[in-house]
């Protein structure tokens, strides 16, 4: 049995090798034999946290990531502290220095990366150090005796988290830089003289635009000389110029190297049997020094390793945050404009604040902040979304929260709430909690910080702040999010990726697109299954048969479950008006099933609570009998049409609002969502429906009636943006149906009009819905096609008796 | 052991599940998608919700109330959520479902 597993050999026992084995082993845990080498005698641990070790803020075993006991458990056999010396690629062996042979099916070569030492007189001398492994910082402490002078060589990132870290120390420390300012390759020339001066107030000394001759010394380092001649002394000094990939021992074994080991997109070298990943690869022509892309490389490898041979790994584009404490930095992309680029700026000398955005095309190009880097990630990920950001150019330097936008903004300052502070309000956890998680539990991406303190897990509107814990608490350059999220676990498929692929391929029913992509799991989950539900259903009207097994409680007996397990009945008032018939009809009924509580609801209505299971189709058939249908206050779907008494009565009513919401009721009831859709209809700007925080909102005016969209009235108020405006109530209809259709079409399963807005931007919906006028009258003719299917009442045709199943006990024991 | 019959297979749905109700509770019998059945409490052991109402997904439940995830085959919640919905006997006979006797609802 055991022989017949095939043998992975990983060379690297670092962060992207081990990465790769986690990967792989979520994915097929028994498929290979694992043997793992590592030059240092340490098991896998976080490298990207040596500065806090370094500075004293973290001991060493905080940043141990995988223990002894991981290794043992998932049955790998690890040998540290051996160096592989040589690859023998026609007997498929690797060869260490102490002569152990281990032969390889399969093999990964994880070598990272070594520190340059610059090729000068006396690099060899003892107190001359690199800055890579935690020997390197062992090393460092050791010599770090306060009062003692170090000089840093190097004035990158990582050379900058050093002097910073041996400062801490009681060092005192200097800086020594080739160019003309500090983090050249992250900050423009303003942002690296800001830095450069906090730092110095901090007691770093900085040599700038010098370069080294030679390290001076007889037995030790005693000092350095630039080539300007000038002398100065040092006790220790640290070798941070960059760094190069470690290729020494591919290249010894032919396989194809440039400056890094050259790979595929799907990770391979030249050599099929061998795959590499991590800072020793060179990936179409770059190569990556931050730990983000090496955990996109990590599972494209392990996937290819596990036979899914699906993903590819395209590159990545990288942000970096300086990991100083008190000190906020943040860069990415591009930020040297060039020709026909545009230049945003900020500065505010006395709040220390500085930010610059590139924009190309209405695209963020690149973004260097200083100061204030709260709305680092956003920016980033507007970069890699590649959003048109022409709507919001004015306030964009100002950041998300200056924008109204739904859910996740207000991220102001996120470290500097206090550990009570709550940052998720459905689940009540605070961001003491949070952080306490991430590091005891060593997490690193979003959803394991949902998976285990449940923050961001419910209603969601607090993933941004939850995203800047995580960001900041793992350490600045790890950045958690790549642009295309899978839909859970069950798939390698993303949301942006669901209507194109179910449209092109044809796929028409669940099972199918499970099998035509290559689901995981045999049957999804609660996640991906009332996605694809949604996704089909939109796709093919009429066709599609709705799967009651994939949709939440909710939507499968139409009525909405309350927290003792009874449920709310809310039948359907259209537009809000009523008489006094229905509402004795309703008062009767409400009565005769001794209803617990009544209630007006926000959005007009009225609110029966406290039904019980078996009751409610029972109490469905009073209410059709009535005449009321479903009002759908449970589903991903149109929810209410609010209005105000208008024209007919209003003495400022310039338009029967009334009248027409009910029509907009009529036509858009029924109807399916990405998520729950609201419309009001105000009969003036005085706006009493509260219009303009709806998915659709219509102000009448006198001339005709204005079209807002994208509102939200929930979790964080967004006001709509406006459209168009138009002269008929047909046109009203027209416009709401090939809006509510744009939305069905493009937006993600559980996306709100008002992201969805925000991601799309809203010069693409006006670009659909008033440029382009055939465009508009297909989409309202799709609209119209649709509800042809979904206009049945749910409510009577359960109260008829279908599904009756959803509503008895199978059995009474007695 | 003694074996009560509640039922038929087809009466639950296929990722469906249906309730057995007992002096003492309720009992949440989930049908897979491979046509096995399973029985535990219906009361999620975070706050209580109905299991019955959840999503069924391989040998999994997901409460309705707030998606934490139950293993069918022991009755415990999926990891990093700890507690137990206990598991209770079945068996299918002939298309025919049987419960076990002593079928109480366990003290969680």
């Amino acid at each position: 049995m055991e022989q017949k597993k095939k043998r992975l050999v990983v060379v690297g026992n670092g962060m992207a090798g081990i990465r790769t084995i986690e990967e792989l082993l979520k994915m097929s845990a028994d498929e290979f034999n694992i043997t793992v080498f590592g030059a240092e005698p340490q098991p896998n641990y976080n490298r990207i946290l040596l500065s806090p070790v370094l500075s004293g803020e973290m001991p060493f075993q905080d940043t141990v990531l995988n223990d002894w006991s991981w290794y043992e458990e998932n049955h790998i056999t690890l040998h540290t502290g051996k160096t592989v010396t040589k690859i023998d690629r026609m007997r498929c062996t690797v060869e260490t220095d102490d002569g152990i042979v281990v032969p390889y099916d399969r093999l990964l070569i994880a070598t990272g990366s070594n520190p340059i030492m610059l090729p000068v007189p006396g690099i060899d001398l003892p107190g001359v150090i690199g800055y890579r492994s935690i020997a390197d910082v062992e090393q460092m402490l050791a010599a770090a005796q306060p009062g003692k002078r170090a000089v840093v060589i190097g004035g990158g990132l990582l050379g900058l988290e050093a002097a910073n870290g041996l400062s801490l120390r009681g060092m005192q420390v200097s800086v020594v830089h080739l160019c003309e300012w500090p983090m050249e390759r992250q900050l423009d020339k303003v942002g690296g003289g800001l830095l450069k001066e906090a730092l110095e107030k901090r007691g770093l000394k900085f040599y700038l635009s010098r370069q080294t001759d030679a390290i001076l010394g007889e037995t030790a380092v005693t000092g350095l000389r630039f080539k300007d001649g000038e002398e100065i002394a040092a006790d220790l000094v640290v070798m941070s110029a960059g760094i190069r990939p470690n290729i020494a021992l591919a290249k010894s074994a032919g396989i194809h190297c440039e400056r890094g080991i050259m790979v595929s997109d799907t990770m391979q070298t030249y050599d099929p049997k061998i795959y590499s990943v991590g800072e020793c690869v060179q990936h179409r022509g770059q190569t990556y020094g931050l730990v983000a892309p090496l955990f996109e490389q990590a599972k494209v490898a392990a996937n290819h390793l596990a036979q899914y041979g699906r993903m590819r790994y395209e590159g990545s584009s990288v942000s970096t945050k300086l990991k100083v404490t008190g000190i906020d930095l943040f860069s990415a992309g591009d930020f040297n404009p060039v020709a026909g680029d545009d230049e945003l700026l900020l500065q505010d000398a006395a709040r220390g604040v500085y930010k610059k955005l590139v924009l190309r095309d209405n695209k963020l190009r690149g973004a260097v902040m200083y100061g204030d880097t709260v709305d680092g990630p956003w920016y980033f990920q507007m970069m890699r979304d590649g959003t048109d950001v022409s709507e919001m150019r004015e306030h964009l330097l100002f950041g998300q929260m200056h924008l109204g936008d739904s859910g996740h903004g207000a991220k102001a300052g996120v470290m500097d709430m206090p550990d009570t502070a709550e940052i998720c309000g459905c689940n009540g956890v605070c961001k003491g909690t949070i952080v306490n998680t991430i590091i005891d539990k060593k997490l690193f991406t979003l959803d394991e910080v949902r998976a285990h303190t449940k923050a961001s897990a419910s209603c969601g509107s607090c993933t941004g702040l939850v995203e800047a814990i995580l960001a900041n608490t793992v350490g600045g350059d790890y950045s958690a999010k790549p642009s295309k999220k899978p839909i859970c676990g069950c798939t390698e498929y993303a949301h942006q990726d669901m209507h194109k692929t179910i449209r092109e391929r044809s796929l028409k029913t669940i099972p199918e697109v499970m099998k035509a992509l290559e689901w995981k799991t045999e049957d999804g989950c609660h996640v991906c299954r009332p996605a694809l539900n949604y996704y089909l259903l939109a796709a093919w009207p009429g066709e599609y048969v709705d799967d009651s097994r994939s949709r939440f409680i909710n939507e499968r007996v139409h009525a909405n479950i309350q927290k003792d397990g009874t449920y709310s009945v809310i039948p359907r008032i259209w537009g809000g008006v009523t008489s006094p018939a229905q509402l004795r009809a309703i008062a009767e009924i409400a009565e005769r099933h001794e209803v617990p509580t009544v209630h007006i609801t926000g959005g007009q209505r009225i609110g029966l609570y406290g039904i019980t299971k078996e009751n409610l189709p029972k109490m469905w058939a009073e209410l059709v009998e009535a005449g009321f249908v479903s009002g759908h206050a449970y589903g991903k779907s149109l929810r209410t049409v609010k209005t105000c008494v208008g024209s007919e009565w209003c003495r400022f009513g310039t338009q029967d609002s009334t009248g027409l919401g009910i029509k907009v009721e009529q036509m858009t009831w029924g109807s399916w969502t990405p998520h729950k859709f609201k419309i009001a209809v105000s009969g003036c700007p005085r706006n009493c429906a509260e219009a303009t925080i709806k998915d659709f909102g219509i102000v009448c005016v006198d001339s005709g009636y204005e079209i807002h969209v994208g509102g939200n009235g929930g979790v964080k108020v967004r006001v709509t943006d406006f459209l168009c405006k138009v002269s008929s109530e047909a046109e009203v209809l027209e416009y709401c149906g090939a809006f509510m259709q744009l939305y069905r079409e493009d937006a993600h399963y559980l996306d709100r009009t008002a992201p969805w807005i925000e991601r799309v931007g809203l010069p693409f919906v006006k670009r659909h819905i008033v440029d382009d006028a055939e465009g508009r009258a297909e989409l309202y003719a799709r609209f119209l096609k649709s509800q042809q299917y979904s206009q049945d009442d749910p409510w009577k045709e359960r109260a008829e008796g279908k599904e009756a199943h959803e509503f008895t006990a199978l059995a009474t024991i007695v | 052991m003694n074996w009560i019959q509640v039922g038929n297979l087809e009466d639950i749905p296929r990722q469906g599940s249906r309730v057995v109700k007992t002096a003492t509770g309720e009992i949440a019998l989930f049908r897979s998608v491979d046509d096995q059945v399973f029985a535990l409490n219906n009361r999620c052991p975070h706050k209580g919700g109905p299991l019955s109402q959840g999503i069924v997904h391989g040998k999994r439940v997901t409460c309705p109330l707030h998606s934490w995830v139950i293993d069918l085959e022991s009755g415990e919640a999926i990891s990093p959520d700890i507690g137990c919905a206990h598991r209770l006997e079945v068996r299918v006979a002939h298309g025919e479902l049987f419960l076990e006797a002593e079928a109480g609802v366990c003290k969680a």
